[in-house]
């Protein structure tokens, strides 16, 4: 990044911060920066030279770019350097190798709030009203009331999984308040803040885990933590790891064609982890190619299950990987509500605006184990653990501005914790007690339209197993009573 | 007898795959594909056609207006519903002003999209190099026709194009995805069996991928080589959820593919590639349909039941012709009392969930069955079928199921001839099955 005659884009000092200073870069790097112009004004070498079939068609892209500086691609006036994969190179006679944009710095993290809920100097606190500031922190705080209580009903033996979100309660749920509630939400697992910020009411969430007869996300099909709702424009989790990235470069390309949804983005969620798939390679160059708006938001919290970050990737984390595909990018602390809300609020009016993704990487750090499957004391210190809690805590720094403010109090405080465990606590009884759905829906929804022979006839087969055995087979019985009808609809 | 001898006896020449060429709107172009990682312009090798040299004049294709406005459960989709199911009658009614043409397999592929994409605003087509037409020329003009926002490259990335699709079929949309030959449908293996084929049921009927078709080329071509040559329909076969259709011809081709394309399940479509320019046949113009999950008979028999999809049912029938009469070099080898047998000969055209009823009801008839398909025979469509055949027709088969199939090897390139099930593989496994 050196040569100046050449006009290679210098790179703006790191002093800034936050995603305005990425912009800058994006701009710099963008062929309407000093470097570029230079390259311009050079005398054309081969004007003789027909641009090539695929230099043209990049004009129609290029000239919609977001870049103000942007102007449209002139013929090449270098005879090298200009190859259709690379049409804006500029030359260099320094050979000069890299590995990473910034040169040896990491991509800063934007922060509004420190770590005492104390605004930064110079850092911008959205202009929100008290009751929006309360909701917020009143919903991050719903959220451990709920894992808290399904956590330990899993290590009764009440519900088979549960995955908490303790210590992602900001980038959880900052990210949902900045968006639209049909924004079209496409998550991992560790997203149920988004649902709890959308209204998504405690009794449906409780019949997911539960398996129960009300359960409209899966129907008793999936396992605990698998939410989705299309009326809360929340897509059905799955487990396998980076599917919803592709996926949501779809949703965000159908946005972008219906009429009737323009204003609306796609978000898709993922771990640093599941960015170690190819899924989410494909997903980017996907979305960044074809366009659409969305809002890759990743929540790097330092481990996937038991492997460290460091051995997850070698670059500077997730977000130095957008400018590679060309995606406006932002690196933002995951555990300050305000600055998630900002980043995401501004990822949104960028994704609208120029119809292209954008990347959000939340710092943030995985307080929970990874799931009631697991015991992350085998892999990392407790104190360790307890020392984050207690030095980076996202509900404290929040709950800190928001008394900082006058728009919080002890009282309060105490007041929220005991109706929330009620409230958590009622639902969960509720669906405790509620049977497992009808026997038949295991066989349902398979394929749409026609039943296929083969499901009609391995009910048949179920209904004949269940006559013979269904009372004589203890597990069975015992089993049976707990459905809905007592598999009455299948026997 | 010697004259429609003449009809099937392999020539060993390429003069009637090119016969077939010359009847397409452009010049005669090797039928072998451009392959994919090396576009080259260069003279290709012999052509595949070698292999197959009577699909020009087969008689499973429909030569005339009249047939091809005959074709059985064919159903036209620009009716009033009253006058639309009329499945086998399609030849009555107001019949008589349709229209038909002369098509090859890519043509009809291209025709079914641009009708799809024509009546169906939120219809997309994307893949690898689908905009310029396609390596095989299926989406031919399409974007010109449609926009470059409806029929699109995309990056290279199967699992991209399929999550792609999956996204848009989420939210409503009809997405008509192409992965260029079936042999790379493997990286969107999670996708299309994780997500796809179980998006309805693990959401509860809240959310589906109905709208996605992936389409991809499969098959051998002469000269495809391990990578250009792949039949994966039976990896599938275990994908709950999803639909997996192979069709063998120009008329069956638009009509399994706009039914998949509308049906409410995702569909992977597979388009046998050697026939995309072979295969030549009068195809209706309007919008038609043909049904999905049914087999068809194509040549009633009572003597043992042929089972096969895609380019090997030319085979079949170039096996038949020669069980019927044997050119000299090959009478010793038939006794002749079998010669006269009727064999029914069936393509199954939807491979999950298959036609189980028809196919039993003809092995019930014949009490003999064999299966051809050239992917390998271990975990193959034949494995599937083969069992449930004799689980259901125990005590009326009179010989053991028999599976001709390609080998349980990659598909080689120099060898292929001795890979794939031809026409004297065939033969032998009906002579064996009839003679059990």
């Amino acid at each position: 990044m050196r040569g100046d005659d050449f006009g290679t884009a210098r790179l703006p000092s790191s002093a800034n911060n936050g995603c305005t200073v990425l912009v800058h870069i994006s701009r710099s790097l963008s062929p309407g920066s000093a470097g570029v112009r230079m390259l311009r004004r050079a005398p054309p070498l081969h004007r003789a030279l027909r641009p090539l079939p695929a230099l043209q068609h990049r004009r129609p892209s290029s000239s919609s770019s977001p870049s103000p500086t942007h102007k449209p691609h002139t013929p090449p006036s270098a005879a090298h350097g200009h190859l259709p994969g690379a049409p804006r190179s500029s030359l260099t006679p320094e050979l000069h190798f890299f590995n990473s944009v910034l040169e040896g710095e990491q991509i800063p993290t934007y922060r509004v709030l420190d770590a005492n809920g104390n605004v930064v100097p110079g850092a911008k606190v959205p202009e929100v009203g008290r009751e929006f500031a309360r909701r917020l922190y009143e919903t991050m705080m719903l959220l451990p009331s709920v894992d808290t209580v399904l956590y330990s009903a899993q290590r009764h033996g009440s519900i088979s999984f549960y995955m908490t979100t303790h210590g992602e309660e900001a980038s959880v749920v900052g990210s949902a308040a900045a968006l639209s509630p049909t924004d079209e939400v496409l998550g991992q697992y560790r997203e149920l803040g988004v649902l709890l910020w959308r209204s998504y009411p405690l009794s449906l969430i409780m019949s997911q885990v539960f398996s129960n007869a009300d359960d409209a996300s899966t129907k008793g099909r999936q396992m605990p933590v698998h939410f989705g709702s299309p009326e809360h424009h929340f897509h059905t989790i799955s487990s396998p790891l980076a599917t919803q990235i592709p996926q949501a470069a779809g949703v965000a390309y159908a946005l972008k064609r219906d009429p009737a949804r323009r204003g609306d983005v796609a978000v898709c969620y993922f771990g640093e982890g599941a960015a170690s798939e190819g899924d989410f390679h494909a997903g980017l160059g996907m979305a960044s190619v074809l366009g659409g708006p969305s809002i890759f938001f990743c929540r790097n919290n330092g481990f996937a299950i038991s492997t460290p970050a460091s051995e997850q990737y070698a670059g500077d984390g997730i977000a130095a990987r957008g400018p590679g595909y060309g995606v406006y990018t932002v690196r933002v602390d995951g555990n300050d509500a305000w600055a998630v809300y900002n980043a995401v609020k501004e990822a949104r009016r960028l994704a609208l605006e120029n119809q292209k993704p954008v990347l959000v990487e939340a710092m943030t750090y995985r307080v929970g184990h990874h799931s009631t499957s697991d015991d992350s004391y085998a892999y990392r210190a407790k104190q360790e653990v307890e020392d984050w809690k207690r030095v980076d805590n996202p509900l404290f720094r929040l709950r800190k501005y928001l008394e900082s403010q006058g728009w919080w109090s002890s009282d309060e405080e105490q007041a929220l914790r005991t109706a929330q465990r009620k409230e958590v606590m009622d639902a969960f009884q509720k669906a405790e007690k509620r049977k497992k759905p009808r026997l038949g829906e295991m066989m349902r929804d398979v394929w749409a339209g026609e039943e296929p022979w083969m499901i009609s006839e391995q009910r048949e087969e179920l209904r004949g197993l269940l006559g013979k055995y269904g009372e004589a087979w203890e597990p069975y019985r015992k089993e049976l009573e707990r459905f809905e009808g007592g598999g009455r609809d299948v026997i | 007898m010697r004259p429609s001898t003449a009809r099937y006896i392999p020539s060993h020449s390429p003069s009637s795959l090119l016969r077939a060429n010359s009847h397409s709107p452009r010049p005669p172009r090797p039928s072998t594909p451009n392959h994919r990682r090396h576009v080259t312009n260069t003279i290709e090798p012999a052509p595949a056609g070698g292999h197959l040299p009577s699909v020009a004049t087969s008689s499973l294709l429909r030569m005339t207006r009249e047939a091809a406005l005959r074709a059985p459960g064919l159903r036209w989709k620009d009716e009033p519903d009253a006058l639309r199911d009329r499945d086998h009658e399609a030849g009555e009614g107001t019949d008589g002003a349709r229209e038909t043409r002369k098509m090859n397999v890519y043509q009809a592929v291209r025709d079914a999209m641009g009708i799809a994409l024509l009546k169906d605003d939120s219809a997309l087509v994307f893949g690898e190099d689908v905009a310029f037409g396609g390596v095989f020329r299926c989406t031919m003009n399409l974007a010109e026709e449609f926009g470059r926002d409806r029929v699109f490259n995309t990056p290279l990335t199967e699992q991209g194009i399929a999550g792609f699709g999956i996204g848009l079929a989420a939210m409503g949309h009809t997405a008509i995805a192409e992965i260029q030959f079936s042999d790379y449908i493997y990286p969107a293996f999670d996708q299309l069996v994780s997500e796809a084929a179980k998006m309805r049921y693990r959401t509860g009927g809240q959310y589906d991928a109905g709208g996605l078709t992936v389409r991809a080329p499969c098959m051998s071509v002469g000269h495809g080589g391990l990578y250009h040559s792949q039949s994966p329909e039976g990896f599938f076969l275990g994908a709950a959820g999803i639909k997996v259709v192979i069709p063998r011809s120009p008329l069956q081709a638009k009509g399994l593919l706009l039914a998949a394309i509308r049906d409410p399940n995702p569909v992977v479509f597979l388009e046998p590639k050697i026939l995309y320019r072979s295969a030549i046949e009068q195809v209706p113009t309007s919008d038609y349909e043909l049904p999905l999950s049914r087999a068809e008979v194509l040549l009633p028999g009572d003597s043992l039941t042929l089972l096969s999809y895609g380019t090997p049912l030319y085979h079949c029938e170039t096996a038949l012709s020669l069980l019927r009469s044997p050119p000299p070099s090959l009478a010793h080898l038939i006794p002749a009392s079998l010669r006269s047998a009727q064999v029914e000969l069936i393509d199954l055209r939807t491979i999950l969930p298959w036609d189980i009823h028809t196919v039993i009801k003809s092995v019930e008839k014949t009490r003999r069955l064999v299966i051809v398909h050239e992917a390998g025979r271990s975990g193959g469509v034949g494995s599937e079928i083969a069992a449930e055949v004799q689980k259901r027709c125990f005590l009326r088969l009179e010989a053991p199921v028999k599976r001709v199939t390609g080998w349980d090897t990659p598909v080689p390139l120099v060898f292929e001839k001795f890979y794939i099930p031809d026409a004297v593989r065939i033969l032998d496994g009906v002579l064996e099955t009839l003679m059990y």
